[in-house]
């Protein structure tokens, strides 16, 4: 335990990396993963093409696409790039399905009368749609960013350094207290993304608190 | 790019004990123990929480708490914990073996106690109303018809596992992973990139496997291929800790 008080700085240090490794892809998953989920929607004969293809992207395993990145982008094997395009992958690979899906879940009725008060297909998606599907969302996005935080922790075996940076330290040197403070740090970090998760669905979806 | 063609197509890489055929081989060992351990575990009680509803808080969080718990530190703490119990060789393999297992457990536990869950509450009553008892409920309809559920259980079970596989040749277990983790070693591009090739068609493999299963094993009934009975069911999404 005295380990983990004498080191508070690394560990903090190799939070804020994790934060932006897994959470950053969050973001720009999400980004890509709306209008994929729309085009899933457009037509029956979409759904199926577009949620499995973007879902057997999720099958590749961390280690894998980590290393197989430079083959696609062009980068270093250590680039912390190379884990915030594999993790944004694996975000569009859950989200995708899960906007398809929140975005089915709005009512017809509602749907039907915002055209019929004359707003267009992409206002009607933006003011209508989107804010009615943020609880499926945001339900799919907790479940990306528990994954993201526990995958991200893999990135310390290409020398990228994390969280995970803990776990290679304390096995190479046979010592359990830094994989001890990684493993709660992470679950404490998989924690905060939960909660802003949470608090900011709810922030958006002020109707539902009544 | 050529260079991992020609790692991939040298045929010595194809031989002997530390070849591609013998890694593959181990993978998939690994695999099937931790899934068939998981399935002992995870099956029975995922039943017995759907059908009986008791336990279900547990469940719930039990299968959301483990997903957060990172498989690598995992992996590494049970190897230096258990490596000083268990001698030898089995010292790796017991414990990567056993954090497999652990890691396994949640999607099936999830996808067999949700399965039943969701079972529509009016089968179950014609059922009962036929007269029949609580144990043939539970494997005449309960069990079939939570077959889809269970299925993608296990297939998102065994995403992980393979992925969780690979990372543990880090700690020296077989694998298709020693690629991965030796050509890192060895700064050996060609090997870890045609590693991680081979590694990515397994799972692609694994999961393309369990969805044919999937479909000889559910009743047509419930596919929505058949009949006025269509419901559309979003298919659960496989989640991954590695």
């Amino acid at each position: 335990m005295q380990w983990i008080l004498d080191h508070l700085d690394d560990i903090g240090y190799y939070a804020v990396q994790h934060a932006w490794l897994a959470g950053l892809p969050l973001i720009l998953g999400l980004l890509i993963a709306i209008p994929l989920g729309w085009v899933a929607r457009l037509n029956r004969g979409f759904y199926t093409p577009v949620v499995v293809g973007t879902g057997l992207l999720y099958t590749i395993p961390s280690l894998a696409l980590f290393i197989l990145m430079p083959l696609f982008v062009g980068t270093q094997i250590l680039d912390p790039f190379n884990v915030v395009i594999a993790m944004t992958i694996y975000t569009v690979a859950l989200l995708t399905r899960t906007v398809a899906d929140g975005l089915a879940a709005v009512p017809e009725s509602v749907v039907a009368s915002a055209s019929a008060m004359g707003l267009g297909r992409f206002r009607r998606l933006m003011t209508v749609e989107l804010p009615l599907a943020v609880p499926v969302i945001a339900a799919g996005m907790r479940v990306a960013a528990v994954s993201n935080v526990s995958i991200v922790s893999v990135a310390a075996l290409i020398g990228v350094p994390q969280l995970g940076s803990l776990f290679t330290d304390g096995f190479y040197r046979d010592f359990l207290d830094p994989i001890v403070a990684g493993i709660i740090a992470c679950v404490l970090l998989a924690l905060a993304f939960d909660i802003v998760i949470v608090l900011f669905a709810r922030w958006l979806t002020p109707w539902r608190a009544a | 790019m050529n260079e991992v063609l020609a790692w991939l197509t040298d045929g010595a890489n194809w031989q002997g004990p530390d070849g591609i055929p013998v890694r593959t081989y181990e993978h998939l060992l690994y695999t099937f123990i931790a899934l068939a351990a998981a399935s002992l575990i995870a099956i029975p009680l995922g039943l017995w929480v759907g059908h009986t509803g008791r336990g279900r808080f547990l469940a719930v969080n039990l299968t959301g708490g483990l997903r957060a718990i990172p498989s690598l530190g995992l992996l590494f703490a049970a190897v230096m914990v258990l490596g000083g119990v268990v001698h030898g060789d089995a010292g790796i393999f017991v414990p990567a073996e056993l954090v497999l297992t652990i890691l396994a457990v949640p999607p099936i536990l999830a996808g067999a106690y949700a399965g039943v869950e969701e079972v529509d509450a009016a089968a179950r009553d014609a059922a009962r109303g036929m007269g029949m008892t609580g144990t043939e409920v539970l494997w005449q309809v309960e069990v079939p018809c939570a077959l889809p559920l269970i299925s993608s259980g296990l297939r998102s079970a065994a995403l992980q596992v393979v992925a969780t596989a690979t990372i543990a040749a880090s700690v020296s277990l077989g694998g298709l992973g020693r690629f991965l983790i030796d050509g890192l070693g060895q700064l050996d591009y060609p090997q870890m990139a045609g590693g991680a090739v081979l590694v990515a068609l397994l799972a692609l493999i694994v999961d393309l496997s369990g969805a044919a299963l999937q479909r000889v094993v559910v009743s047509p009934g419930l596919t929505g291929k058949t009949g006025p009975s269509f419901r559309f069911r979003p298919r659960r999404a496989p989640v991954r800790a590695t």
